[in-house]
């Protein structure tokens, strides 16, 4: 498949953990090269847990995470990388921006934090191109109260740019956006991935959204991982979705 | 008389200010520290940031007398530095500032405790360090709560007299404030200073009560 979506390289993700909270317990166990990853499933499979797992700010009982052959977490090994040198550029679906900084603060908010930790980082992303890739340059000195659910998901994707993650982490990114504005965003993310190849992971539970952006697709159901594969095939198959 | 009583007010202002700034680094510590952290412990530690607000104010600064007097286990400490602090406006600040530190302990740490977790984790991710997190995400969204709490104890310290009488004295010029120069002159039968007092008494707390007011309510 030597389309233009899929000529930059793969990212390795380990995937192997067990985390139970509660009565629930999430147990991925695989391991993928992908440019976009999908995590796919209703509401309560367990997307938002694994995101966060990866993110570092929920710690599984036991298992193994790791990025871009970056181990973030190991249990046989006791490691778990701090939340703040993962290097990952998380958007929770409520996006949380800063509610007492503006765009332009919350957006540079990461910026130059990660120049001392250990030097495996992704060096800092070309940022004109990024602003004018998202839209952002009129919304720079705007109050984060007073923006639409399309800007603050784009500002929130910028902050997480900004801080130069090795992989990024969204949950539901489209979820709060009004339909007009979905193909800007999703477009912006499909740039961000060619461009900046910077590496996604990408919750949704549409199975349209996960074929335009992923390469690769998880699908979730209570905790568990019914299928993996290509999108076409698994989602195909999985939800009897168009091909 | 009536530069007898600018200096008495005036120094009172400055003296509750000072508290004000000597309470905040430790009030806003344990504020967040009760806010955040469970511990061993933390009852007895909650108790004692309470219990100036419940003991008699007197009681307080005999305590106080005893601790920072000159073989008190901190006066002790400090005498070969030739720092003594009883009967000095220094004992002003000193009551003043413990006074006032159970309020803005209390109101802190309701702000800290309404610091959504998650705007701290959001900054975790972004790459800050925990000291950074606290002073740029933290810090600015309890703002509002300390400031009211540095303002509640600003008031109460404005209106000391229990411990201050005791640690501090009333030494026209030198620890004379407020509240305990208008029990002086009242028991001296200066009616007429201890009136003026009593007006410049309820200026202050009426304008601090009002802008306390002010920043508990207004979004």
């Amino acid at each position: 498949m030597h389309t233009g979506r899929h000529a930059a390289e793969a990212t390795e993700f380990e995937l192997r953990f067990s985390l139970t909270q509660g009565s629930f317990t999430i147990a991925p166990d695989l391991a993928a090269a992908a440019r976009a990853i999908a995590l796919f499933g209703p509401s309560g499979s367990g997307k938002t847990s694994i995101l966060e797992a990866i993110a570092g700010l929920r710690t599984p009982q036991r298992g193994r995470i790791a990025v871009h052959r970056r181990v973030l977490f190991d249990t046989e090994t006791r490691t778990s990388v701090p939340v703040r040198d993962r290097h990952v550029g998380y958007v929770p679906q409520d996006v949380l921006l800063f509610p007492h900084l503006n765009v332009r603060k919350n957006i540079t908010y990461g910026q130059g934090l990660r120049r001392n930790s250990d030097g495996q980082g992704r060096q800092d992303v070309d940022v004109p191109d990024l602003d004018d890739l998202l839209g952002l340059t009129p919304l720079m000195d705007r109050r984060v109260a007073g923006l639409s659910g399309g800007e603050r998901q784009r500002v929130a994707l910028a902050r997480a740019l900004y801080s130069g993650p090795d992989v990024l982490l969204l949950d539901e990114p489209l979820a709060a956006v009004d339909l007009a504005r979905r193909r800007l965003v999703l477009d912006a993310l499909i740039a961000i991935r060619d461009r900046l190849r910077i590496p996604l992971v990408y919750v949704t539970h549409s199975p349209d959204e996960a074929r335009a952006i992923a390469d690769y697709a998880i699908v979730l159901d209570e905790g568990k991982v019914v299928a993996a594969g290509a999108p076409e095939e698994v989602l195909g198959k999985e939800v009897g979705g168009r091909r | 008389m009536q530069s007898e009583i600018l200096t008495i007010a005036l120094f009172t202002t400055a003296a509750a200010l000072a508290a004000t700034v000597v309470m905040l680094p430790p009030g806003i510590a344990l504020a967040w520290v009760l806010a955040r952290y469970r511990f061993r412990g933390k009852a007895v530690v909650e108790t004692l940031a309470s219990l100036p607000l419940v003991m008699p104010p007197v009681a307080t600064g005999l305590l106080l007398l005893w601790l920072v007097g000159r073989r008190g286990p901190v006066g002790r400490l400090l005498e070969p530095l030739g720092i003594e602090i009883v009967f000095t406006p220094a004992a002003v600040v000193l009551a003043m500032a413990i006074m006032g530190l159970p309020l803005l302990v209390r109101t802190a740490r309701a702000g800290f405790e309404q610091v959504t977790r998650r705007y701290e984790q959001m900054a975790e991710t972004l790459g800050a360090r925990p000291w950074r997190v606290f002073r740029t995400v933290t810090l600015p969204l309890a703002s509002r709560n300390i400031l009211a709490g540095a303002l509640l104890g600003f008031t109460r310290a404005l209106g000391e007299f229990g411990a201050t009488i005791v640690v501090a004295g009333s030494i026209p010029g030198r620890t004379r404030t407020l509240a305990v120069g208008i029990y002086t002159y009242t028991e001296t039968g200066q009616d007429a200073r201890a009136a003026a007092l009593l007006v410049v008494s309820v200026a202050l707390a009426f304008a601090s009560v009002l802008i306390a007011n002010r920043l508990a309510h207004v979004d």
